[in-house]
């Protein structure tokens, strides 16, 4: 059977389709997102105290559940990933940037997604975190256009973990399975383990 | 309902129990997420992204100043190729907005509050709050994506670069943890 996805790129769609598609997934992305909690920066950043890891279990569930995915819609030759677009790695950029997304994080609250789904139910931080965002494109664009122009010319082009270390993709996605496995036993394990940790409720004994 | 009075008054981190166990298990939301990430896949050939969003907003702000600098500027010309209603990321955000307050609706989550740990003031963090998403807007034009469109995309295509930026955001919010603890609790 020949591919036929991604429809968007073998043009089963069009660009409006496109955009629909787009509302329709960020929808789901948003509920799930509210669902888990992650309207709440006290939540997400309770994943850096170690006595809640909802985070953790959250995206690495949502990583294996499209890994997986992807990899059985290719085996099947339903799908041609060389139709799915894979951002290019600059490995100091992506490490820099990481530290600097990840101390945005433990500071502000949120991540940009996770922000819009707090300011949707109402949390003032959430909005002004949202402005910060902006702001800080801006002032990227105004004093730092040389930073886009050195990530851009550092990349070593796409790359891919079965290409990196020459294993076959179906290896790698068991491998990312199997480590899964053990960051949630890790996770449970500390959730118990640092208990004593979370804050007390002031109004609840 | 004494969960909401403890989020108006400020010492919101400490939730009382009631009010987090109305939340989805953390391994069927992460599955949720997981089927809209892969339907982008299949249907789009993309993953989910959120900077592009703000980007797009910002050139086009920045277009109504000066539309020659901002095509020529290397951080914004990509966003301002085409308008704000042509860009995919942001109906993904209109939507995920709409889908976050539809779900807060329901579970009768919906209220204005400003979270923080009970030793801090709201004005600190509203400030830290802007400069956390200053910082993390850096970092995303850096890295060439965020949480998103790194991290969970790049993550679940393998991809080197994503797992790199997604070991570096938890390195660097578990290496500040310590210093700005007072913050959430």
């Amino acid at each position: 059977m020949d591919a036929t996805l991604p429809l968007y790129f073998f043009e089963v769609i069009s660009d409006a389709q496109g955009l629909l598609v787009a509302l329709g997934l960020g929808f789901g992305f948003g509920w799930f997102l509210e669902r888990a909690g992650f309207g709440s920066s006290c939540r997400l950043c309770a994943q850096f105290y170690l006595y809640d890891m909802t985070v953790l279990k959250v995206m690495f569930t949502a990583i294996v559940t499209a890994a997986v995915g992807l990899w059985v819609f290719s085996a099947a030759g339903l799908l041609d990933l060389s139709g799915v677009y894979l951002t290019p790695t600059s490995l100091g950029a992506q490490l820099a940037g990481g530290l600097m997304l990840g101390a945005g994080f433990i500071i502000g609250g949120y991540c940009p997604g996770t922000s819009v789904a707090a300011s949707a139910s109402g949390s003032g931080d959430g909005m002004v975190f949202l402005l910060g965002f902006a702001a800080g494109l801006a002032i990227y664009a105004v004093a730092l256009p040389g930073l886009e122009l050195w990530a851009k010319a550092n990349s070593v082009g796409t790359l891919t973990l079965p290409q990196l270390w020459h294993l076959p993709y179906g290896a790698v996605v068991l491998a990312l399975v199997i480590a899964a496995g053990l960051a949630f036993a890790g996770a449970e394990w500390s959730e118990r383990k640092f208990a004593y940790l979370k804050p007390a409720a002031p109004n609840s004994r | 309902m004494s969960a909401i009075a403890s989020n108006t008054d400020g010492a919101s981190c400490a939730v009382p129990q009631a009010a987090s166990s109305r939340h989805m298990n953390p391994y069927l939301a992460g599955f949720g997420i997981g089927v809209m990430l892969l339907l982008a896949f299949l249907i789009m050939g993309r993953g989910l992204g959120a900077t592009a969003a703000f980007g797009s907003l910002v050139a086009w702000a920045s277009g109504l100043i000066s539309p020659e600098w901002t095509a020529a500027n290397p951080a914004l010309k990509g966003y301002f190729a085409d308008p704000p209603a042509a860009n995919w990321t942001l109906y993904l955000m209109v939507g995920a907005f709409v889908g976050a307050l539809v779900s807060a609706l329901l579970a009768r989550r919906v209220h204005w509050r400003i979270e923080r740990g009970p030793q801090l003031s709201v004005n600190g963090r509203l400030a830290l709050a802007f400069g956390g998403g200053a910082v993390s807007a850096m970092g995303a034009k850096l890295a060439l994506g965020c949480t998103s469109g790194q991290a969970l995309t790049g993550g679940a295509q393998l991809n080197v670069g994503s797992w790199v930026f997604m070991l570096a955001v938890f390195a660097g919010a578990y290496l500040l943890a310590y210093f700005v603890r007072k913050e959430w609790r």
